[in-house]
This record gives structure tokens, C-alpha cells and sequence, in this order.
């Protein structure tokens, strides 16, 4: 069993977002980077729990992105991914990106790619979709639950108020989210370990991206909050009624 | 030259974030100076030909019981040969569930730009730029679709539904559809809710409720306003409510007309899942609550007092006591 394991390196969750260069690029400044919290919380954790129950299994990790990247790859290596592959390329264009993961994916012959359901900053959802296509894989997105039996993978996704359960024989692609796993700690040994694991430099392969940012912009401060008096709450409800129209 | 729309079906009812992707597409093609057309996968109980209300003229409907359920797969190759037969050149989608899985692959199929979570309507002044949320609501980035075909996944909530008095034109269409490989074998719904990622109205609570005994008021205030529930992520942990109420950063993103928080102190991952609301309610008894600096309206006091008198103001507003 090979599992890909497609990370992400996106700005912590409590970073102030700000920009640069006449609003272009995104003010790094100060900025904490982490893994991709469904990336690592849900894809990557699940990946090693299947590893867990099958030690024949393994994890390869890819990331498209330059060499600043590095630390949350020896992260990912230290919570239990096997090695890793960095391809040198710097792009925000989600096409380019899955065509770079998708070389890696035919390249390894994987049984599973994981990605997580999203990325924190750029919110495409549209890598582990883009990658499936590449490799004319099935594709099941949001998912909840990941269980393997045999070549055979029952899968709980979401769907509009509720959920359903789905089997699909492998190869298969998933982007996962909370259900799937619980966030974990890297311990000592596995950072130690994460230091001698192989990470891979590999150049980008070429090909076009088809999108690119114009600008970025902020959204328009609030007006400032209108406060009622705790003692009658039903001049809030008459406000909502009457001024903001939303009830 | 024409804009196609994705049609989104759920046990053979159109999805109310088509209506939204209707009304969009529609506008975009007389923006466009083109028509509006759309299709649909699989069987449908709803009455199509009433879409035209949202502008579309024509819909092309592939009536094949093998796509009442997703196959991201089988879907994406049915609607690009639907774009080769429409000769479209703008796709647009709901960034719904379906959306999120079908669009990515059309575009990599295609090697059509797309546009994830787009909030309005595209910039044709100097190429075709359309907004999107980024940094989880806490940023917009305008994006340039470089390619001929282009592809708009639209979120939730953030375009109108207009009603207008026109009625589609319905055809068969005729496509490859392989068997799929995703087979669904249950389908659990939490019946008798409003599905968050759907809801104009939320009703948010978080730990200043105390306990998972307290939500009563909660589900009441929800049920008084035809609301959909949800909670902070802490609740969410805690084990108070289900996960699938968590919305912030690493839950779900909403954008409902109105989100009334109650006992949430605010913190900043919360705010991302929620910024887009168009209408915010705190009711915190910290006044230094920073939910407060993103809210419209406010009540700085007691949930345990201020929402049950609420709950008696809303019935009487909807003449219910």
C-alpha cells in the first residue's frame, strides 16, 4: 500500500492577513507557517493511522513549493510520513499545482492520494478534484470517514444536511476534513527520526497556469456595533424586524 | 459562445444554491451579450421548465438514474461533452458540495481557468477578472481567468435569486455516461433541519451556554426563525454539539443573512468562518467580547436571561403566542 499525502504550507490561523507591492502579494511579514490544518489534521494523521494497522504501508509526501517550505515538511515527516518530495516551484495557480502533484502521483503508482478538503489560505478545494482528473482517478471529496478493506475503501462523505457512505475500489483520491482523524503531536522520536528521512528535491515539470492574481483586497471595516439594553431584548428583535429586514 | 450552467440535484429536488448559479449565469451571459443555458444529471421530481424564472432558457437534461448520485468522474465527462455540444465558454458552478467536487476536474479536464468561491460577477473591462474569498474570509483576491473556457464555481449565499416570469425550454441530451465507480451504499440525513451551509438565518452558540443542557432556547430561537443551528469549535470539541454545527476556519464557512452568536467570545478563527454574514448579533456578557467590534447589533448581558425574553418577542412578532 502507497499513500500521497499532498501538504500545503498556509499561514497559521491566527495571522493578521495584510499586502503588499499595491496589494499583490501577501505581507509574510511576521507570519507563522504551519501545515495545512486539514492537510495534516485529517489526511496526513489518517494516512498514518492506515499505516498503523498495516506496517507495510507507506507514506510519501508532496509539497509544491520553494525551500522555505522545508520546516513543515520535516513536521509532517515527524508526525509519521515516510519521505517526502518537494517539487522547487512557487505558484498560487492551483492547475499548476495539481499537474506538478499528479507528475509526482504517476511517477510513485500510488494506491491512495489524500489531500486535505481545503487550504486555509487560498480555499480553491480544487487540488485533490484537478489531481483525480490528471490521473483519471475517481474522486471522493469531504470526507468524514476512511475505512480499507482489501482494495475496497468505504468512504463517508458529506452532503447537504447529512452525510452518505460510498465504497470505491483503489486507486483512489480523497480530500478529507474533521472526522477523519484527530490532530496529533509530533513526539521526540519523530522529530529526531524526521531528520534523516529522505526529502526529495525534484524541478517542476512546465506547464501553463491558467489563472494569476490581479490583486488582493481587504473586506470593508463594519460600521461599528449597534448595542441594545440587555433589559429589552425585544427592541432587538424589532430592529432586526424593521431596520435590518432579516427576520 | 454561451454560458452553461451546472444544475445541482439532491434526491431529484434542484438545490436552492442552483437557483443562485442561475440567476448569476443569466446575468453574466447579458453581460456577455449571450444566453444562458444549463444542464442537469439525472433524474429530476422538480419542474425544470420553472427555472426559467432565474433567466436560463434552455436546459439540457441527461435523465439517467446512474447519475442520481455523485461520481465526480462521471459527472465531469458528461458536462465537458455538454460544453463541446453547447459550444460554452463560460461553466459555472455552486462552490456546494458537488461543485467543490465536479469543477476542479473540469477545469484540469479542460484546461479551463477557474475561479473557486467566486463572490460576484466578473470584470470584463480589461480581460475577465472575478473576486474570490481567500484567507478564509478575511481577504478578497481578484483573479484573472487566462483561457479561452473559463470556470466560475459561485459560494453560497453570496449572489441573489431573482424571480422573474420566464420559462426554460427542456431537452434531452444526449452523453457518454460510464457506470460509476463510486457506488453509494446509505445515505444519512438529519431530517427536519435547515442544512447550515444552505441557512439564511443561523443561531450560534458557544461555551458561554455552560453545558450541551442549555441549547434548548437555542433550538427554540432556531425553530421560531426556520434557523439552522451551529457552534464554535470549543462546543464542537467539547462533544456538545455535532461536528458538522462547527463553522469558523476549520469548520464550515457561511454566509447567511443573518448570524446571531451567543456566548461566543469572537476569536478569530470563528470570525473567518462567519465574516460574510450579511447581518451579525452578539449577545456576550463581556463587553469586551471581540465578536462585538464584527457585529451589527449587539446585547452586552446574560444569554440565560436576554434569549429566552427574545424567544417571546420573536413569537410574538410571528404572531405564534
Amino acid at each position: 500500500m502507497k499513500i500521497l499525502v499532498c501538504i500545503s504550507k498556509t499561514p497559521d490561523t491566527t495571522a493578521k492577513i495584510a499586502f503588499t507591492d499595491n496589494n499583490t502579494k501577501f505581507a509574510p511579514d511576521g507570519v507563522q507557517w504551519i501545515i495545512n490544518p486539514y492537510d495534516e489534521w485529517y489526511a496526513l494523521v489518517r494516512a498514518i493511522e492506515l499505516k498503523e494497522k498495516d506496517a507495510s504501508t507507506a507514506i510519501h509526501l508532496v509539497t509544491v513549493g520553494a525551500a522555505d517550505a522545508e520546516p513543515i515538511i520535516r513536521k509532517a515527516l515527524a508526525l509519521g510520513g515516510d519521505e517526502a518530495i518537494r517539487v522547487n516551484a512557487d505558484s498560487h495557480d492551483s492547475f499548476y499545482i495539481a499537474s506538478q502533484i499528479a507528475e509526482v502521483a504517476k511517477q510513485g503508482g500510488y494506491d491512495l492520494v489524500f489531500t486535505g478538503k481545503e487550504t486555509i489560505d487560498y480555499n480553491g478545494s480544487s487540488i485533490g478534484g484537478m489531481v483525480a482528473e490528471l490521473l483519471d482517478l475517481p474522486y471522493v471529496s469531504l470526507a468524514t470517514k476512511f475505512e480499507l478493506n482489501g482494495i475496497t475503501a468505504t468512504i463517508t462523505r458529506e452532503i447537504e444536511g447529512g452525510e452518505e457512505v460510498c465504497e470505491v475500489s483503489l486507486p483512489v483520491a480523497v480530500s478529507c476534513q474533521k472526522g477523519m482523524a484527530e490532530a496529533r503531536i509530533p513526539n521526540m522520536r519523530g522529530i529526531m527520526a524526521a531528520r534523516t528521512k529522505p526529502l526529495k528535491v525534484v524541478e517542476p515539470v512546465a506547464v501553463d497556469a491558467l489563472t494569476s492574481v490581479v490583486s488582493f483586497e481587504l473586506p470593508p471595516a463594519k460600521a461599528g456595533v449597534k448595542l441594545v439594553s440587555p433589559d429589552t431584548p425585544e427592541e432587538l428583535v424589532r430592529l432586526l424586524h424593521e431596520e435590518a429586514k432579516v427576520i | 459562445m454561451s454560458v452553461l450552467i451546472f444544475i445541482d440535484q439532491s434526491e431529484g429536488h434542484i438545490k436552492k444554491s442552483s437557483l443562485e448559479a442561475l440567476t448569476y449565469g443569466a446575468e453574466l451571459a447579458a453581460q456577455l451579450g449571450t444566453s444562458a443555458e444549463a444542464i442537469v444529471l439525472g433524474e429530476v421530481k422538480d419542474d425544470l421548465a420553472a427555472l426559467g424564472k432565474q433567466g436560463v432558457k434552455k436546459i439540457h437534461q441527461v435523465n439517467n438514474s446512474a447519475l442520481n448520485h455523485l461520481d465526480a468522474q462521471v459527472y465531469t465527462k458528461a458536462i465537458a461533452e455538454a460544453v463541446a455540444a453547447t459550444g460554452a465558454k463560460v461553466v459555472v458552478f455552486s462552490h456546494n458540495i458537488s461543485g467543490k467536487a465536479i469543477a476542479p476536474r473540469l477545469s484540469a479536464k479542460l484546461k479551463a481557468a477557474m475561479v473557486a468561491g467566486a463572490v460576484g460577477l466578473p470584470n470584463t473591462s480589461n480581460g475577465f477578472v472575478v473576486k474570490k474569498n481567500v484567507f478564509s474570509g478575511k481577504a478578497f483576491a481578484n483573479l484573472s481567468l487566462n483561457t479561452d473556457i473559463k470556470i466560475i464555481s459561485l459560494n453560497p449565499n453570496s449572489f441573489h435569486i431573482t424571480n422573474g416570469d420566464g420559462v426554460a425550454e427542456v431537452a434531452p441530451l444526449s452523453v457518454t455516461v460510464d457506470a460509476p465507480k463510486v457506488k453509494v451504499t446509505a445515505v444519512n440525513k438529519v431530517t427536519g433541519e435547515v442544512p447550515l451551509s444552505e441557512a439564511e438565518l443561523v443561531v450560534s452558540a458557544g461555551r458561554g451556554l455552560k453545558g450541551p443542557e442549555n441549547w434548548g432556547m437555542i433550538e427554540e430561537m432556531a425553530h421560531l426563525l426556520h434557523a439552522a443551528t451551529a457552534c464554535s469549535r470549543a462546543v464542537a470539541d467539547a462533544g456538545w454539539r455535532p461536528h458538522h454545527e462547527h463553522v469558523g476556519q476549520t469548520g464550515l464557512a457561511i454566509a447567511p443573512n443573518l448570524y446571531i452568536a451567543i456566548g461566543i467570545s469572537g476569536a478569530i478563527q470563528h470570525l473567518a468562518g462567519v465574516n460574510r454574514s450579511k447581518v451579525i448579533v452578539v449577545i456576550n456578557k463581556d463587553p469586551e467580547a471581540p465578536f462585538f467590534k464584527a457585529a451589527d447589533y449587539g446585547i452586552v448581558g446574560d444569554a440565560f436571561e436576554v434569549v429566552p425574553k427574545m424567544n417571546a418577542a420573536i413569537k410574538k412578532l410571528k404572531g405564534i403566542a
